[in-house]
């Protein structure tokens, strides 16, 4: 992995500005995006993913992806399964650390810092990046508890009520406010599956992230619980970037400004949403989404 | 037509194959029904005879002596040089004046237990104003009189062939017509250490010392194994190495536990001297002994916490020993207490490293400190068993029966314990 990002960038600072890697990305974008169709790069990315591979042992499951996420955007990854949209959705904070055989090359900055470099920490990095996952995962403890962990553990309030008020912002921001502020001590596992989701989103943004990761956050809901968790992603877009991956087209249309296309671990499409879904430049991006396969 | 007739006919009557099929189903339960119903029937059995064995033993046998103080016995100023047996057997003579040959008298005196003079003693020493009175006291009957009380000596077998002769059962006789031998819940049997004398012998020493054994053996293996636990299941890299260290955790909990005992000689008494028979040493073997199984029992229950809790907390940001500390851990403890006291109640019943380390002796003493002598419960039962006087034969059953207890009570808090933490989800 080290070596990888010190081919691509000889001498690479921890931090470098925007304007020199945009230089440096247009150079290098003719080579490795080669097989990446549509507008994988945009102007003043919020993260930058350039040739990365992921590898689980000898297998290779992420060949050679490079791809900007941009501020305040939602972006869709789709794909059939197995198609490596998970495993690269959890190489942008660092959650594939946990799988020891998991190995990952290239370089992913955020804000223009290698998150693989080796003096950056996971704990704050996980606080800039959040994540929702796939099953709504609250902690076994009451639902003031499930948000206000991840503040107590970074030491973001010096008192109570300051807690407090990110308790209540937080639960705002995801919608469960009205509906739970009068049992905040119940436990979290108390709710139904989509409010439980949502006091997932709440706990993400609890933390103030830059990134969300959501990790097919619609697929163990119900419809309406689907369709209130993604007017809310549609809120949280004006205040962080979004990366969802879904199984559901439908879904990548209704809430994504852009969309992804994964298969067998290529990126063989980005593009904006409408583009996507109504005119794909690549023929697997077009079988996919007519349904011929997936 | 013809095809729905038949398929009909299915219906009705079902085919020879699906009659054999619910044959052999029901052939397999009924056998589960009677292995289940012989198990059963075994530890009725097991209980009954210990319980219909044992209960006796919490009843004592007392018989109350005409005791006169006289002042002549006094004289010597030392109350401690008094000649207390001398005092039992001559109220015994006044209370059976009759009595006179040589041979009879010592029958006579066989009535009563030799912790009678001691109970004089204490009397005196207590309240040195009695002398001279006479004062009535219970105490405590010999053994045989006792397992004739409780039924466990036959009057009818020929007076050779019995413990209690016939001049001693006509003397017993009196005794009972008279209000003077009464039996009544027996204290001693819990109140005291081991002893020759049956109606003496109690196993409050060896209460205390598993009880002291116990406690070095939790305050060691617990921490130390839920320690191990974690690490082994959450931070150590899977490599040789680890499977190595697994592979021998699991050959450890098969090790026949005598071993653990020579090791414990070993290394605790012969190398590091420290003294035999004492609490602190069984508590270090037993420690041997139940580690492999809270660790295995450990790494079990943190296997069963759902990765996704993992993934919560590191997807928050929490580090790898906030996540095992604040949220799998938590997880994980009803089934490690579980492991925990399932260890604890083997270890609670487990001899044979015991004798190895010289917790089979006799100690009379109760044990006060973890390097007092001591003997533990299932030690102080084999100890019994080995005992020729047929009064040991019910101490023993009352001391399983008490041991039983213990491990019940030990095994319903494990179940409690994990019914009170178990967080649902």
């Amino acid at each position: 992995m080290e070596t990888a990002t010190s081919a691509l960038t000889p001498s690479f600072p921890v931090m470098i500005g925007n304007q020199a890697e945009s230089v440096m990305e247009d150079s290098d974008a003719k080579e490795t995006a080669r097989n990446t169709v549509g507008t994988p790069f945009v102007d003043a990315p919020r993260m930058t993913c350039r040739n990365v591979d992921v590898f689980y042992d000898e297998k290779q499951a992420i060949r050679n992806v490079s791809i900007d996420v941009d501020q305040n955007e939602v972006l869709a990854m789709i794909g059939p399964s197995g198609c490596g949209k998970s495993t690269f959705l959890r190489c942008l904070n660092r959650m594939n650390d946990t799988v020891s055989s998991c190995r990952v090359t290239g370089s992913i900055l955020l804000d223009g810092t290698d998150i693989y470099h080796p003096s950056v920490d996971v704990v704050p990095l996980r606080a800039k990046v959040g994540m929702v996952f796939q099953k709504p995962n609250p902690f076994p403890k009451s639902i003031y508890d499930n948000i206000a962990y991840g503040p107590r553990i970074h030491g973001l309030t010096q008192n109570r009520s300051e807690l407090d008020e990110i308790v209540e912002t937080s639960l705002k921001k995801a919608g469960l406010w009205k509906e739970v502020r009068d049992r905040l001590n119940d436990p979290g596992t108390s709710l139904s599956g989509g409010q439980q989701q949502r006091l997932c989103i709440a706990r993400a943004i609890a933390i103030s992230p830059e990134v969300i990761l959501m990790d097919e956050p619609c697929s163990a809901l119900d419809p309406i619980a689907t369709a209130i968790v993604e007017e809310l992603i549609a809120e949280l877009r004006t205040q962080f970037s979004i990366v969802v991956v879904t199984h559901a087209m439908q879904q990548a249309a209704r809430i994504s400004q852009r969309t992804a296309y994964f298969h067998l671990g290529n990126l063989i499409e980005v593009g904006a949403t409408e583009k996507i879904f109504t005119n794909p430049l690549h023929q697997l991006t077009e079988d996919y989404i007519t349904g011929r396969f997936g | 037509m013809n095809n729905t007739a038949t398929t009909n006919n299915d219906l009705l009557a079902p085919s020879k194959r699906l009659v054999k099929r619910y044959r052999a189903e029901k052939r397999f339960r009924r056998c589960g029904i009677a292995a289940i119903t012989l198990s059963l029937a075994f530890v009725f059995f097991l209980f009954f005879t210990i319980f219909s064995d044992g209960i006796s033993a919490f009843k004592q046998t007392w018989i109350e002596l005409k005791v006169e103080f006289s002042n002549d016995l006094f004289a010597n100023e030392n109350l401690a040089a008094a000649d207390y047996p001398g005092l039992v057997k001559r109220s015994l003579r006044t209370m059976f004046a009759e009595v006179k040959s040589r041979k009879d008298k010592k029958l006579l005196y066989g009535l009563v237990s030799p912790a009678a003079a001691y109970k004089l003693q204490d009397m005196v020493e207590a309240d040195p104003k009695i002398i001279g009175t006479v004062q009535e006291v219970w105490v405590l009957a010999d053994d045989d009189v006792d397992m004739l009380m409780k039924k466990k000596i036959d009057r009818t077998v020929p007076e050779s062939n019995r413990r209690i002769r016939d001049i001693q059962l006509e003397w017993i006789d009196k005794l009972v017509a008279q209000g003077r031998l009464t039996t009544n819940f027996n204290r001693t049997f819990f109140t005291s250490g081991d002893s020759r004398e049956p109606e003496l012998a109690g196993i409050r020493g060896a209460i205390k010392g598993s009880f002291f054994t116990l406690l070095i053996t939790l305050a060691l293996s617990f921490p130390i194994g839920v320690a191990a636990a974690v690490y082994l299941e959450e931070f150590a890299p899977s490599n040789h190495w680890t499977d190595l260290i697994e592979i021998n955790i699991n050959n450890l909990a098969a090790v026949p536990s005598i071993i653990f005992g020579l090791l414990g000689l070993a290394i605790f008494i012969n190398f590091w001297g420290l003294p035999r028979s004492t609490p602190i040493v069984g508590g270090l073997v037993l420690t041997l002994m139940t580690l492999p199984t809270i660790i295995i029992a450990g790494r079990a229950s943190l296997k069963s916490v759902p990765p996704s809790i993992r993934e919560a907390a590191l997807g928050v940001g929490a580090s790898k020993v906030q996540t095992v500390l604040h949220h799998v851990l938590p997880l994980a403890m009803p089934g490690m207490l579980t492991g925990t006291i399932i260890g604890m109640a083997q270890a609670l019943g487990e001899t044979a490293p015991l004798l190895m380390i010289g917790m089979v002796a006799f100690i009379v003493d109760i044990p006060g400190t973890f390097s007092d002598p001591a003997a533990v419960l299932p030690v102080q039962i084999y100890l019994w068993a080995d005992n020729p006087e047929r009064a040991f034969t019910e101490k023993t059953s009352a001391a399983i029966m008490v041991l039983l207890a213990f491990l019940i009570v030990m095994n319903g808090l494990a179940v409690l314990l994990r019914k009170k933490f178990e967080i649902k989800w």
